[in-house]
């Protein structure tokens, strides 16, 4: 069950770098969030899916009674999903404030601190 | 001249400069008076190993050896320090960054010793590095001059270069030895010399010793490091930094020395460089250039004898690392003094001192004497010594004995210029009211000076505690050295009378012969100096040619490049490990899983074909919740409502902030990017493809198992992900609070930055203006 | 969006919200929830407060600044490991202290843990809502 999963993995990675390749900043950013939903997956899939038995210990037990899904992984991502939002609304606020300072969120237009050869004299 | 100089006027020794000198004084004693004390035991018995271990998992540890060889130069470092520190003391008083230069020649001095005491390779190129950095430190000390920083930039950058073909040297040495312990790599002669890797080893080691010890072609940084503080120069260019390299070849003469290789190469770099800056030399009207060049006369002399099998000229080397050091500190200190006293060490500009400076002058000549090789100094007894080694050394003896004689006479003739010239004739007018240093000054060059004096008188002294010892040690065989005055009439006395003869000449003649050199250095069309200007300018250009190239400032470009390597990195991956036949199972998914899916998948497509951003925001956020609804259909409750929740918080942020925004339409390039598209459907599928090829692999994970198992008895938690993220992986937890802590801090000083006119540049200068 | 309905179930809402947060952290070490939902979860509270009323109202509503929060969330994280340190342990062992125990049932758990969680808790909170709120106020 995993093969259709891969295959959303997939289409999710090429829309997020077809996007984050536009000039657009506010694309870039879309770019970056379907990127980073990806990876979440991938560490999910790397952990095997496993239907509807979440990682709990029934109370009164010292282990689980059946196999579960595994829990690490799932750690990881739980972690990796916060870390993300760090991630994305800095980039937001990035976005915002190129905006604030060149007037563009266009990148090819974004040239103050690597300026092109011709316009500078240095 | 040197703005390094303060007279007049002094401000009160502060509390930190006092605990600095002391320390700074102290420290050489005790580390010389030790030493002393080491004499006898390492004569008599084994040489003496102790040490801690460092970086026990690749076996290297911070020990040290004192055999011979590092006894005589720990002695040298921590002696001649002792002395200089204290010249320094008085040279220096009253400057405003004192501390900071004390700091910086105790660095120095630690880094010397622990050089020519450490006990492996690794420890030794340690302190090589740490004796480099203080070096730069020392060189650039008056870093106001422009020739001050570049003078600490060349020595850095040529020092450092041949440290790094020292280390790759090292490390092959080690690996092929077994050990990085000097007890055993010194032992491993026949092992090493037989080994493919030998030449290439020989070749990076020379290259460090050949760059530290400033022979040709790296010879220009040392006279430009004359920009230091002369006290750094008495230090430096006399008993310790230059003679790193030869300490290291003398250190590695029982590995690696011996072949034909090792001969020629130190025979003929060594006369080579000896010659020629003998002859540099001579052109030299500043003092303390010439004193530099002649430095680079006896690293070259030095060089050449170790290129040798005869126990004799390995002594001969030995003796004149003393001679070289007592009366090379002891000048540099005279020409201080000078410098110090009158506010110039132009050679013209000085004269008949004599009566001005008596004790000083006093110092000078014996200094002299026992640079021109006159007896009885000790200076006599290493030049004889000189003479028979050279005849001994069996690869080319006529060549060395030549050179040997030739860069000799030169320094005859230097010798008398420095040491005689500034005191006799008719004292320039300008110069009435000169008087003696204080005896702080002269001191320190005094000691240096009659140390020359008595070991020339009772060479004794010095035969059996030191010199025979290095030269044991240096050789790896037991060897007996005795130093004599008078041998009786030999081919030796023969070479040092015609020595005296030719340098008088040369001395007499020297005017004519610097207008002729002077002629000669015009007409060429570069020296290395300027070549090594020219060599970094290329390289810088080259530099920002490249940069132009790769860091073009076009974000999208970069992005391709970093996708495509990624790209291309994982197809290769896929490739070498064959795993294309890979099992794709279309298992049965359920209704809700299909629809789950879908929403991600559609979610994903509309993201990309919409030109406005808020249906783009939609979309991710259907994406979302159908990426949730995988989390919670499979397992991962805990995982599902997280990302709800920051999917919901995070749209709802995004699309607050989108009326400050400009509308996607006003930005360029919204139509179909057919390029892009191809690289990023290439990415898909090649995450796509390694994902399946992971998943051939069946899941191997012993943390599963265990987290399972103890969570309840051990964490008391029956949420196994809870528990591995407030309690088996709480650190990891803790480190990923503060990223998200930081990114916070982050966005916060981005937008609170008060609005500033932005930079005007390019075109929009012109509106401006 | 000055809509009174709005406003006033809001307080209500966040109210209740902000009592699910506090549940959701406490269980979370025995059943879904957790220091990073209950702190996500609070945060959300105050996002709607500060949609429905203003953002000057929410940041009234939190009395504290958020980074200050966030940075007390850290420390208070920051010193769970101390008392694993201090009984010789790696840092972050958690120490459990059961109060009245009795057959079949441990009593009341008191650890380092739940203090980490906490921690987390008010880290994500202080976190997010100080993104928010430059974010915003700009």
């Amino acid at each position: 069950m995993e093969s259709a999963l891969v295959l959303v993995i997939g289409v999710m990675v090429a829309a997020g770098v077809y996007l984050m390749l536009a000039a657009n900043l506010l694309c870039y950013l879309f770019g970056l969030i379907l990127l980073s939903n990806a990876a979440n997956l991938v560490i999910f899939v790397a952990g095997r899916l496993t239907r509807a038995v979440p990682p709990l210990i029934p109370k009164g037990q010292e282990a689980p009674l059946e196999p579960v899904a595994n829990a690490l992984p799932q750690a990881m991502i739980l972690t990796a999903i916060v870390i993300g939002f760090g991630l994305l609304a800095f980039t937001l606020a990035l976005v915002v404030a190129c905006y604030r300072e060149l007037g563009t969120i266009d990148s090819d237009h974004m040239r103050l601190a690597e300026p092109p050869p011709k316009s500078g004299e240095h | 001249m040197d703005t390094e100089v303060h007279s007049g006027d002094q401000p009160p020794t502060g509390w930190g400069e006092r605990i600095w000198s002391l320390a700074l004084l102290a420290f050489p004693l005790g580390v010389t008076l030790w030493l002393l004390s080491l004499i006898g035991p390492v004569r008599e018995h084994a040489p003496l190993v102790f040490g801690v271990s460092w970086i026990p998992s690749l076996g290297v540890e911070l020990n040290f050896l004192i055999d011979g060889l590092s006894l005589l130069f720990g002695l040298l470092v921590s002696g001649v320090g002792f002395f200089v520190a204290l010249y320094a003391k008085f040279y220096l008083r009253g400057h405003p960054l004192i501390q900071r230069f004390f700091f910086y020649l105790f660095l120095f001095m630690l880094g010397m010793l622990g050089l020519v005491l450490a006990g492996n390779l690794i420890t030794l190129f340690v302190f090589w590095e740490i004796t480099t950095i203080a070096s730069y430190l020392l060189i650039g000390f008056n870093h106001e001059k422009a020739s001050a920083r570049r003078s600490a930039l060349q020595a850095l950058l040529i020092t450092a270069v041949g440290g790094l073909a020292l280390l790759a040297g090292l490390l092959l040495l080690g690996m092929i030895v077994g050990s990085y312990n000097f007890v055993e790599v010194l032992a491993a002669k026949d092992k090493v010399h037989s080994h493919a890797l030998y030449l290439p080893i020989l070749i990076l080691v020379l290259i460090g010793a050949f760059t530290k010890s400033a022979q040709l072609p790296f010879h220009f940084w040392l006279p430009n490091a004359m920009a230091a503080p002369t006290p750094v120069s008495a230090y430096l260019h006399s008993a310790t930094m230059v003679k790193a390299g030869i300490y290291l070849l003398a250190r590695m003469y029982p590995v690696l020395g011996g072949s034909e290789a090792w001969l020629l190469t130190l025979n003929i770099v060594g006369a080579v460089t000896a010659v020629i800056a003998a002859i540099l030399a001579m052109r030299q009207t500043d003092l303390k250039l010439a004193l530099a060049y002649t430095t680079v006369v006896a690293l070259g002399i030095l060089i050449m004898f170790l290129g040798s099998e005869a126990s004799v000229a390995i002594a001969a080397a030995i003796t004149f690392i003393l001679v070289h050091s007592f009366y090379k500190a002891a000048l540099f200190m005279v020409v201080g003094i000078i410098d110090h006293q009158t506010g110039t060490r132009e050679l013209t500009a000085l004269g008949g001192l004599g009566r001005r400076l008596p004790i000083t002058f006093a110092i000078a000549a014996a200094a002299g004497f026992s640079m021109a090789g006159f007896p009885p100094f000790l200076g006599f007894i290493g030049k004889e010594l000189k003479y028979e080694g050279a005849l001994a050394i069996a690869e080319e003896p006529t060549f060395v004995a030549w050179a040997a004689v030739f860069a000799n006479a030169l320094m005859v003739a230097i010798a008398a210029t420095v040491a005689l010239r500034p005191f006799w004739g008719r004292l320039p007018e300008k110069l009435q009211s000169v008087r003696e240093a204080p005896p702080g000054l002269w001191i320190s060059p005094l000691v240096m000076a009659l140390l020359g004096l008595t070991f020339g008188l009772a060479p004794a002294l010095i035969a059996d505690t030191l010199v025979g010892p290095a030269v044991t040690a240096t050789m790896g065989r037991e060897e007996s050295v005795s130093l004599k005055l008078w041998h009786g009439i030999n081919l030796p006395l023969v070479m040092s009378i015609t020595t005296f003869a030719l340098g008088a000449l040369a001395f007499y003649l020297q005017p004519q012969i610097r207008t002729l050199l002077n002629r000669i250095a015009n007409w060429l069309p570069a020296n290395s100096d300027t070549q090594w200007d020219r060599g970094l300018d290329l390289f810088k250009r080259g530099a920002a040619l490249h940069t132009r190239h790769i860091q073009h400032g076009i974000l999208k470009h970069y992005l391709a490049a970093v996708f495509a390597v990624a790209s291309v990195l994982l197809l290769w991956g896929l490739m070498r490990s064959g795993g294309f036949d890979m099992a794709v199972n279309w298992e049965r998914l359920t209704v809700k899983e299909w629809a789950a899916m879908a929403l991600v998948f559609a979610g994903s497509l509309v993201a990309i074909c919409t030109r406005t951003p808020l249906t783009a925001i939609c979309s991710l956020g259907g994406m979302g919740v159908g990426i949730a609804l995988i989390f919670l259909f499979f397992g991962a409750p805990d995982v599902a409502i997280t990302q709800l929740l920051v999917e919901t918080l995070f749209l709802v942020l995004v699309a607050l902030t989108l009326h400050r925004l400009p509308h996607a339409t006003e930005v360029s390039g919204t139509g179909f990017r057919f390029v892009d598209a191809l690289l990023a459907v290439s990415v898909g599928t090649t995450v796509s493809l390694t994902i399946l090829a992971v998943l051939q692999q069946p899941l191997i994970s012993p943390t599963k198992e265990y987290f399972e198992l103890a969570a309840v008895p051990e964490a008391f938690g029956r949420n196994i992900v809870n528990v591995i993220l407030v309690d088996f992986r709480a650190l990891d937890t803790f480190g990923e609070v503060v990223v998200v802590l930081v990114a916070a801090v982050g966005a916060a000083a981005l937008l609170r930055r008060k609005l500033k006119p932005s930079v005007p540049h390019g075109d929009t200068q012109e509106e401006q203006t | 969006m000055s809509s009174v309905i709005l406003q006033g179930a809001t307080r209500l809402l966040v109210a209740l919200i902000l009592l699910f947060s506090v549940y959701m952290l406490m269980r979370g070490h025995n059943l879904p929830g957790g220091g990073f939902i209950a702190g996500l979860i609070a945060s959300a509270a105050f996002v709607l407060y500060a949609l429905a009323w203003s953002l000057q109202e929410a940041r009234a509503a939190l009395r504290v600044s958020p980074v200050k929060l966030a940075a007390i969330g850290a420390l208070l994280s920051l010193a769970s490991a101390v008392p694993g340190l201090l009984k010789g342990f790696p840092p972050f062992t958690g120490l459990w202290l059961f109060i009245g125990g009795g057959e079949g049932d441990k009593g009341i758990p008191i650890s380092t843990v739940l203090l980490f969680d906490v921690g987390i808790y008010l880290a994500v909170l202080g976190a997010v809502l100080a993104l928010f709120f430059t974010i915003e106020v700009d």
